[in-house]
């Protein structure tokens, strides 16, 4: 039980995962859930309260019951006490202060991070603000390497994402050369098939490839179907560089989408095995998204931060070299406006950072969602700002296929301008050495289509332009 | 505006490949920002599938139109009573109001076959485009089976699982509903139909169900949608069920060609 009193009222919560939930700053989906305080007044007596709470609570009270759940079993039986023990004696509240204190460095935070579980991140994000969120994670830095190196100071990377509603190579192979003439694609070049099925995953994955070899570009590659179905193409021989899954924070919701550690564990293995990335071996690629868990009626009495947070530690344990984040994907009924969106963005990029992720963000919105084009800038400016490791390129921010606005590969190159950011320094190079960018970060002036691809435009369009 | 040559844009040497896509590439550039003219196409589309989200659904005019087609329909509420409450609270919008309740109660009738429901959904402009063209094809066709249907619901800020209530009320064997989808941005005004065989309030889950979509201009046509519902219609008496079970076998057209 936790209480406080304020101006003569005492507030009670009936336990951690409970205090947790009340003190979440607004959200839909919470609401939903029937998880969020009942009032102003409580919820900052909830973050009053949870200020006070000892980080060492977290070790002794799980949210989720240990026997029930093996989120839970991960994240107790790999924390790691020796990194801990530094902050051991600190409060949440206190936990704030210290991540903000100056002399709390990039190598104090890695050293700390895996001595710290996702609900302990989870709970200091809910008492911080925006700038906070920000200010933190931009002094975590996560490299992670398969053919190029992601997550460097300076460098914001881009997943190019030439979706098609019928995976139509034609139609994926326009969305993607344009995207490379915009410089985008360092991140990974990833398609989400239309069709979850082994056939249309193992076609895109040798076109993919195809592409990668032929114009031999510092990237990786992936097409964004089941692990299963990943699995089976590994079997099949096709050439696999990143395994793909969405993950989630309880065994419940992750089992509502067909996985549990051991398979992610499998398929980790399978990729490591191929031994495709040249530079590093982080060959995982994953995505989460407040709500999903509640979406999958398995959110087990959370509110949806602390959820999304818990996936951050399935992720770490196999080293993956992206994931995202996709805000605003699951609609209003769990982020409803650009607010909402905006803060959910921040702080699954804190959480992410500070638990030693390579962590990027799908910045976008639905259509029913309060949402618009000037949300999604200010929440890309301040993703880049605190250090965000890479964004979406969408051709003109609308995705035909799952009919959601993302960020386009003009959003990428306003933002890198504005704040001086560059692509992966592999990638860099290959863009300035084939005419794509000058050496001022800048797309050159084309009067011609560059010429690597002058021939394969040739092939599509017959010489039309 | 001018819309090309413009000074200050320029233009992506490989528009060409415009032609294989529908998406939004080879847009050119000011600077390296999107142009005057990309931007304001955005808008605009973000601002219809906006507005086909907001518009409210002019029941009262659809219940006239069904009138004078010869059918008779209630208007109905779901429990979200505003359009704020139902994109934040799904369950409302699964849930008829009580007064919806008890008007439906004082209208049973006994041996209905099938019950249609209509939908605001998403997208007020799919149904107020789609929603009476298709019925008119559809309730023929039902008459045609000897099917005794029940009063069209027209229900406002209504989910897909509004329609089991009501199924349940009428003990409609099969349930039809028509819904406004969430809008894409080149799609604002697609509906939707979800096919139930004996839908019951809270027992039925969206595995039970079958669902047509992407009915608008660009996608499916009335006469293909009727096709498969009347396929579906039928195979769900034989097999006494619908949902997952129940495989959709007729071809797959072309749909989305480009």
């Amino acid at each position: 039980m936790y209480k406080t009193k304020i101006k003569d009222i005492s507030y009670d919560f009936e336990n951690l995962k409970n205090l947790m939930a009340k003190a979440s700053p607004v959200r839909s989906g919470d609401y939903l859930a029937g998880v969020a305080a009942s009032t102003n007044m409580e919820r900052v007596a909830a973050q009053w309260a949870l200020a006070d709470v000892p980080l060492k609570q977290f070790l002794n009270e799980a949210l989720v019951p240990y026997e029930s759940d093996e989120v839970t079993r991960l994240i107790m039986d790999e924390h790691d006490k020796m990194a801990f023990a530094p902050i051991s004696h600190l409060t949440v509240g206190d936990f704030r202060n210290w991540l903000l204190s100056e002399n709390t460095t990039s190598e104090t935070l890695r050293s700390v991070s895996a001595g710290l579980t996702p609900e302990m991140v989870a709970a200091v994000s809910k008492i911080m603000r925006i700038q906070d969120l920000i200010l933190v994670a931009k002094k975590c830095r996560v490299v992670t390497r398969f053919r190029n190196t992601i997550g460097s100071e300076g460098c914001l990377s881009t997943r190019l994402q030439p979706n098609h509603p019928t995976d139509n190579p034609a139609g994926v192979a326009a969305s993607l050369l344009d995207g490379l003439m915009y410089g985008c694609g360092d991140a990974v070049i990833g398609i989400n098939p239309a069709s979850d099925n082994l056939e249309a995953t193992t076609r895109l994955l040798h076109m993919l490839n195809d592409v990668i070899q032929r114009y031999d570009i510092p990237t990786q590659s992936c097409v964004l179907s089941h692990v299963t179905t990943t699995l089976k193409a590994i079997e099949l021989g096709a050439p696999v560089d990143l395994v793909f899954q969405s993950i989630a924070g309880t065994q419940k919701a992750n089992s509502s989408f067909g996985i549990n550690i051991k398979l992610l564990n499998e398929a980790h293995v399978a990729a490591l095995e191929l031994k495709r990335g040249t530079l590093g071996n982080n060959c995982m690629y994953f995505e989460t998204g407040q709500g999903s868990a509640l979406s999958a009626n398995a959110n087990e009495g959370m509110d949806q931060q602390t959820c999304e947070a818990r996936a951050y530690a399935v992720a770490r344990k196999f080293n993956p070299l992206l994931v995202n984040t996709v805000v605003g994907f699951i609609g209003p009924e769990y982020l409803y406006d650009g607010k909402q969106i905006i803060r959910a963005g921040l702080e699954d990029h804190f959480c992410g950072k500070l638990l030693g992720l390579p962590m990027g963000c799908d910045v976008c919105y639905t259509n029913h969602a309060e949402a618009d084009q000037d949300d999604m800038d200010i929440l890309m400016t301040s993703l880049a700002v605190a250090g965000g490791t890479f964004i979406m390129g969408v051709p003109g921010a609308d995705d035909i296929m799952l009919n959601y606005q993302s960020t386009s590969f003009h959003d990428a190159l306003y933002v890198r301008q504005v704040l001086g950011l560059r692509p992966a320094p592999e990638f860099d190079n290959w863009l300035q050495k084939n005419q794509i960018f000058n050496s001022k970060n800048q797309l050159l002036q084309q009067s011609e289509v560059p010429a690597l691809f002058k021939a394969s435009l040739q092939e599509l369009t017959g010489g039309r332009s | 505006m001018s819309k090309k040559n413009s000074p200050k844009a320029s233009h992506d040497p490989w528009r060409g490949l415009t032609h294989f896509t529908n998406a939004r590439i080879g847009l050119g550039r000011a600077g390296m920002s999107q142009t005057t003219q990309a931007h304001l196409d955005f808008q605009l589309a973000h601002a219809m599938a906006r507005d086909a989200v907001h518009h409210p659904l002019d029941f009262k005019l659809l219940q006239e139109n069904l009138k004078m087609m010869g059918h008779q329909s209630l208007i109905l509420n779901s429990q979200a009573e505003n359009q704020s409450m139902y994109l934040q609270r799904p369950d409302l919008g699964r849930l008829l109001s009580t007064s919806s309740k008890d008007e439906l109660k004082r209208n049973i009738q006994t041996a209905i076959d099938a019950t249609v429901v209509v939908a605001d959904g998403l997208s007020s402009k799919a149904i107020e485009q789609h929603a009476e063209n298709f019925l008119k094809l559809l309730l023929p066709e039902l008459k045609f089976k000897n099917y005794q249907v029940s009063p069209i619901s027209l229900v406002k800020h209504g989910r897909v699982a509004v329609g089991d209530g009501i199924a349940e009320n009428y003990k409609a064997r099969l349930c039809i509903l028509l819904i406004g989808e969430r809008p894409g941005l080149s799609s604002p005004d697609s509906m939707g139909i979800y096919f139930t065989f004996q839908a019951k309030l809270g027992q039925t889950t969206d595995a039970d169900r079958n669902c047509i979509s992407n009915i608008h201009k660009n996608g499916l046509s009335y006469q293909q949608a009727l096709k498969k519902l009347l396929y579906l219609i039928g195979e769900s008496e034989k097999l006494q069920l619908s949902g997952v079970q129940l495989k959709d076998e007729t071809t797959e057209n072309e749909l989305i060609k480009k």
